[in-house]
């Protein structure tokens, strides 16, 4: 860990300020901060604290929308009952993210800015190619160890995973980011590695996340959230599907139906071709199995991770079908 | 030195305090509150921090280290490289070996392995030395790596005779066996990762050194600091008060505590250096990875004819480990025609060393999983198939088994895990999307014996005091030798102190190989009985003795009084006796070892392992024995395998504090279901380097992953194997644990796996 300044700021105007310098970082819950400081690939020049500014971590949640303060904690998200009951997809996303340790550290504005858990990425001293963190130098995952990377929304650049859960949640029911001055749907605040690995939000120096807003909706109410891994806690999803559905009043015609994945793809990925092969569809496991493969259309494997083209529309079938068995 | 004083301890009642007493580990509120002071605690004056430089390549030379911009850093005392560390004496090794070459130095010149340490900073603050370490440019000139075993480089390797085992005409028997099998079973690189990472503390005052470091053998790495140094064994005090986990890995001085050493001793400073968690996979080595094919051959009744079994493991370019493959094949099951041979092949990497059960776990992994291969061709239960070829002595040596518990091991097990309702056919059992699966395999571990020795004193106020250099890293030494001292001397466990962990104690070997408890016992219990019988003695003849009247020929000590045993005359509290005679205590030295043992084997015995004392001495053939038995969850469309239930049924001979003993079992058994579905060191093979060195990427079991696991103990007291009969305890239950996890899943499945671990891409 390299040495750096600190400062705390005590509002978002502060905070704006101090972000807006060269080689500022904000810290929060520190769980993604501190970690990549030690593995030496964050090396702020100034450590700004914004834990401590006011009225950021309010959870305020009713049926029209959910809002949640940047600096509120992944654990009391997760386990607000009114989250449970509007937005059930986002509170089991938490629970199976993490640690409790973690979770009771970490915030949710900073759980967006979480970045992948490419060993490469993370191993300046022993793989200096990484186009994440110094463009152009080449990518030293692609004919390395793959198992954990991504499958969607690769390029020649990079193949690293986005490793959040939460988000997965959010790009499904149509969230969005507060940086202040704008605000944007989650789906576009994260970038896809294209030729610009080192891009991964669409966030500009000075900005700072303020709040997630989640529109309230049918979809959202019956929602869950289905994470697959070797271990059965604290280890990154394999795979795993955000699904929200509304069925018609027959109960088993798809009136509405969100899908997002995580675990396979550089960015939280919305998969809308298996929501459009859905609606109007009756909800049959057959019709369900084979929509759900339509969201690996175009995924490509680097060998060791060939199996998550084959387990993603798993995940994403038992997650809709589980929602329907409750209908 | 750390001091369990027993007065605390939470019970007082007689049959929890003795031999056999289910005792809590009285160190375990200090551990639990935080109280308890590790060994890289200790605060010292002056006390200076070292980090480490590691190779970036996995083969080459070191052709230039630039230390410049490290020298100016702030608050940096010294760079130290290959040229500029002090020049130290090359160490015998474990065995007492004389080394092969006469100077040492702990930073490497010629790459390896990853990772090797090729320089250290050391500077006023730990923040210092890692700014500054990241500074240091080091130039290689790297040379092609073999990364592992399936590289195209590795060839055959080195056949190990010491390691072959033949009787009978094993080929031909197979070749004309009815019924055959044969199959692969690898294991891969996997890791001890305690949760306490390694390091040290080194101190020099004059030529004297003090060492505070986790280890399970401080007699043994104070001789390497001695021979390092070139100072007498007696001027290396090592301190380990506490270890956070070993699991093996802890029993040996390694290079980074020579660095730590050397530059105590360069700078005039006490120097404290800790392997970051990256370092801790690739500063000393975990299990080699292994590849076994077993073959075997049987009538259609399921009678074994011949088993040929060919192992390899991996070892290290500039080291030789060897992970004895035929261990558990040679011995469990009967057969008239055996094979074993052995080859090690040398890959880039740090030299492995022992995990729980060095050689029986992975030797279990084929033998066990070979068997249930065999009883599945044939149609028979794997559990009868196991009980057709029950062996009734050792087959290797023809000895009769000291104790051999298996049978009764199986019953037990079978009956609390209700065996007799298992559905033979392969994917015949679910649960919704979960295909069940049972499965069952046998472990064992052979009961390794040494000398030792201990000192018990009887103090003035009536306490008593034992002495040790042994060592407990969670076992359980601290309470046992309690138990052992207070129903030997006859006080209450109350009054009993049990000091360890420091070298100047009386002498201990090495805490390894299950052996522990075994030795330790003997040692407290011969010399508390020597303390007694001086008490007793002086009580009956000293004649200030309120008891020399009575003319008896013993006296009864009980419950920290004295009497006859009749109960006439006087009774008084040992303090009382002590004090009537003018005594302020009696100390006893006591040891196994043969009365004309001279005082260089003395020292060989506790500072090597060359003394240690065949399994298989004498008439009898000594081993712990268990069987296990395992239901697994397999999601059929996801292929996670989850461990719903482990009924284990186990023969560790008598248990000297059942409580503690179960707490190993079910140690062992949760790291065997790490081994078998989540843990592996992943290597880049383009770089020979572990990329999944932390404990975010390296998978262990939560608690999540464990279900409830019963133990149930069906050991008889072993008079051949340990001077309270009681045999091997930690190593046991890790033994069968994976291939009773790998039936499981073929029963729930269909799908035989043999590569460990079984990750969810091997069922999907």
């Amino acid at each position: 860990m390299r040495d750096f300044a600190y400062v705390r700021a005590d509002s978002v105007e502060a905070a704006r300020n101090a972000a807006a310098l060269p080689g500022a970082m904000l810290l929060a819950g520190g769980t993604t901060l501190v970690d990549l400081a030690k593995c030496g690939v964050a090396e702020p020049a100034t450590v700004i604290d914004i834990s401590h500014i006011d009225g950021l971590n309010a959870i305020d949640v009713s049926a029209d929308r959910a809002v949640f303060g940047a600096l509120a904690k992944m654990s009391h998200v997760a386990d607000n009952p009114q989250v449970k009951s509007l937005f059930p997809a986002v509170s089991e996303a938490l629970w199976q993210a993490a640690s409790a340790q973690l979770r009771n550290m970490a915030t949710i504005g900073g759980n967006l800015m979480q970045r992948t858990r490419c060993p490469y990425f993370r191993d300046p001293a022993n793989f200096p190619a990484c186009n994440k963190r110094a463009p152009g130098s080449g990518c030293s995952a692609i004919g390395g160890v793959t198992r954990g990377h991504a499958v969607l929304g690769i390029s020649e650049a990079c193949i690293a995973t986005y490793p959040g859960d939460l988000a997965v949640a959010l790009v499904a029911f149509g969230a969005e980011v507060d940086l202040g001055e704008r605000k944007l749907k989650v789906e576009d605040f994260f970038l896809a590695p294209g030729a610009t690995a080192e891009r991964e939000h669409d966030i500009r120096p000075g900005e700072v996340i303020t709040a997630i807003e989640i529109p309230g909706s049918a979809v959202a109410r019956r929602s869950t959230y289905v994470k697959v891994r070797d271990r059965q806690s604290y280890e990154f999803a394999a795979a795993s599907a955000a699904v929200g559905l509304e069925l018609e009043a027959d109960r088993r015609t798809v009136h509405d139906i969100r899908v997002a994945l995580g675990g396979v793809a550089t960015k939280p990925w919305r998969v809308r071709a298996v929501e459009e092969a859905l609606k109007g569809k009756p909800l049959d496991e057959d019709t369900v199995r084979k929509a759900s493969e339509l969201a690996m259309e175009g995924a490509v494997d680097h060998g060791a991770n060939h199996y998550k083209i084959a387990l993603a529309p798993r995940v994403i079938a038992r997650a809709i079908l589980k929602l329907g068995e409750t209908a | 030195m750390t001091v369990h004083d027993m007065k605390h301890a939470a019970s007082d009642s007689a049959r929890l305090e003795a031999v056999g007493g289910r005792l809590s580990r009285v160190d375990g509120p200090a551990k639990i509150t935080g109280a308890a002071k590790y060994a890289f605690e200790q605060q010292l004056d002056g006390l200076t921090h070292a980090v480490l430089v590691g190779a970036t390549i996995a083969a080459g030379k070191v052709t230039a280290i630039d230390t410049r911009a490290a020298e100016t850093a702030p608050g940096v005392l010294a760079v130290l490289t290959p040229d500029t560390i002090m020049e130290l004496r090359g160490a015998s090794d474990w065995f007492g070996n004389p080394p092969a070459l006469s100077t040492y130095c702990p930073l490497a010149r010629e790459v390896t392995f990853s990772g090797q340490h090729v320089a250290a900073v050391v500077a006023e603050t730990f923040e210092q030395a890692v700014a500054a370490a990241a500074l240091v440019k080091v130039w290689y000139d790297e040379t092609p790596a073999i990364v592992d075993l399936s590289d195209g480089k590795a060839g055959d390797g080195i056949a190990i005779e010491a390691m072959t085992k033949e009787w009978g005409d094993a080929q031909a028997a197979f070749a004309e066996a009815p019924v055959r099998i044969c199959a692969a079973y690898n294991t891969p690189r996997e890791f001890q990762a305690a949760m306490e990472p390694h390091g040290l503390i080194a101190r020099w005052q004059g030529d004297e050194l003090t060492i505070w470091e986790p280890s399970q053998w401080l007699d043994g790495m104070a001789r390497t600091y001695a021979e390092w140094f070139g100072v007498p064994f007696e001027n290396v005090r090592l301190v380990s008060p506490y270890i956070g986990g070993g699991f093996g890995s802890k029993a040996l001085a390694l290079a980074h505590s020579a660095v730590a050493a050397a530059a105590a001793k360069m700078l005039g400073r006490p120097v404290k250096l800790v392997l970051n968690r990256p370092q801790n996979f690739t500063s000393y080595g975990g299990r080699a990875a292994t590849r076994q094919t077993v073959a075997i051959g049987a009538d259609r009744d399921g009678k074994i004819q011949s088993i040929v079994h060919r192992g390899v493991n991996e070892t290290a370019v500039d080291g030789m480990w060897v992970e004895p493959l035929g261990s558990v094949t040679s011995i469990m099951y009967a057969t008239p025609n055996f094979s074993s041979k052995q080859n090690v092949v040398r890959v880039n990497t740090v030299v492995p060393g022992a995990k729980r059960a060095p050689g029986e776990n992975p030797s279990a992994f084929g033998i066990e999983c070979a068997i249930d291969e065999l009883a599945h061709e044939l149609g028979i239960d794997p559990l009868e198939m196991r009980l057709i070829n029950y062996a009734e002595q050792d087959p290797h040596t023809k000895k009769a088994w000291s104790t051999r518990q298996l049978r009764e091991a199986f019953a037990a097990g079978a009956e609390a895990f209700g065996w007799a309702k298992r559905s033979p056919q392969p994917r015949s059992m679910r649960d919704g999307h979960q295909l069940i699966g049972w499965g069952v395999a046998a472990g064992t571990y052979p009961v390794r014996r040494a000398h030792g020795e201990a000192v018990v004193k009887i103090l003035a106020d009536g306490s008593v005091e034992v002495e040790s250099s042994s060592i407990d890293m969670g076992q359980g030494t601290y309470t046992i030798l309690a138990q052992t001292a207070a129903e030997t001397v006859g006080v209450p466990v109350s009054q009993v102190s049990v000091k360890l962990g420091d070298s100047h104690f009386a002498r201990a070997g090495v805490t390894g190989g299950s052996r522990l408890a075994g030795v330790m016992t003997g040692a407290v219990y011969k010399a508390a009985g020597q303390a007694l019988d001086e008490l007793v003695g002086l009580a009956l003849s000293d004649p200030r003795s309120p008891f020399q009247a009575l003319q008896a020929n013993t006296l009864v000590v009980q419950d920290g009084r004295i009497a006859s045993p009749r109960g006439e005359g006087p009774e008084l509290s040992i303090a009382e006796f002590l004090s009537a005679v003018g005594r302020d205590q009696i100390e006893a030295k006591g040891d196994t070892l043969p009365v004309n043992t001279t005082p260089e084997q003395r020292y060989k015995n506790y500072t090597t392992i060359a003394m240690s004392i065949p399994h298989t001495e004498g008439d009898w053939s000594r081993y712990s024995w268990c069987a296990h038995f395992v239901e697994v969850r397999v999601d059929e469309d996801f292929g996670t395998v989850r461990v719903s239930r482990v009924v284990s049924a186990l023969d560790s001979g008598r248990l000297y504090n059942p409580k503690l003993a179960e707490s190993q079992w079910k140690g062992g058994i949760i790291m065997g279901i790490g081994q078998a579905l989540l843990e592996e060191g992943i290597v880049d093979r383009r770089h020979g380097r572990i990329v999944n060195g932390n404990f975010a990427d390296y998978m262990l079991p939560t608690n999540a992953d464990i279900p409830d696991i019963q133990t149930i103990s069906v050991g008889i007291p072993d008079p051949h194997s340990s001077a309270l009969g009681g045999k091997g305890v930690g190593e046991l239950a890790i033994v069968g644990i994976a291939p009773a996890i790998a039936n499981a899943v073929f029963h729930a499945t269909g799908k035989r796996v043999r590569d460990l671990p079984i990750t969810l891409e091997k069922l999907i």
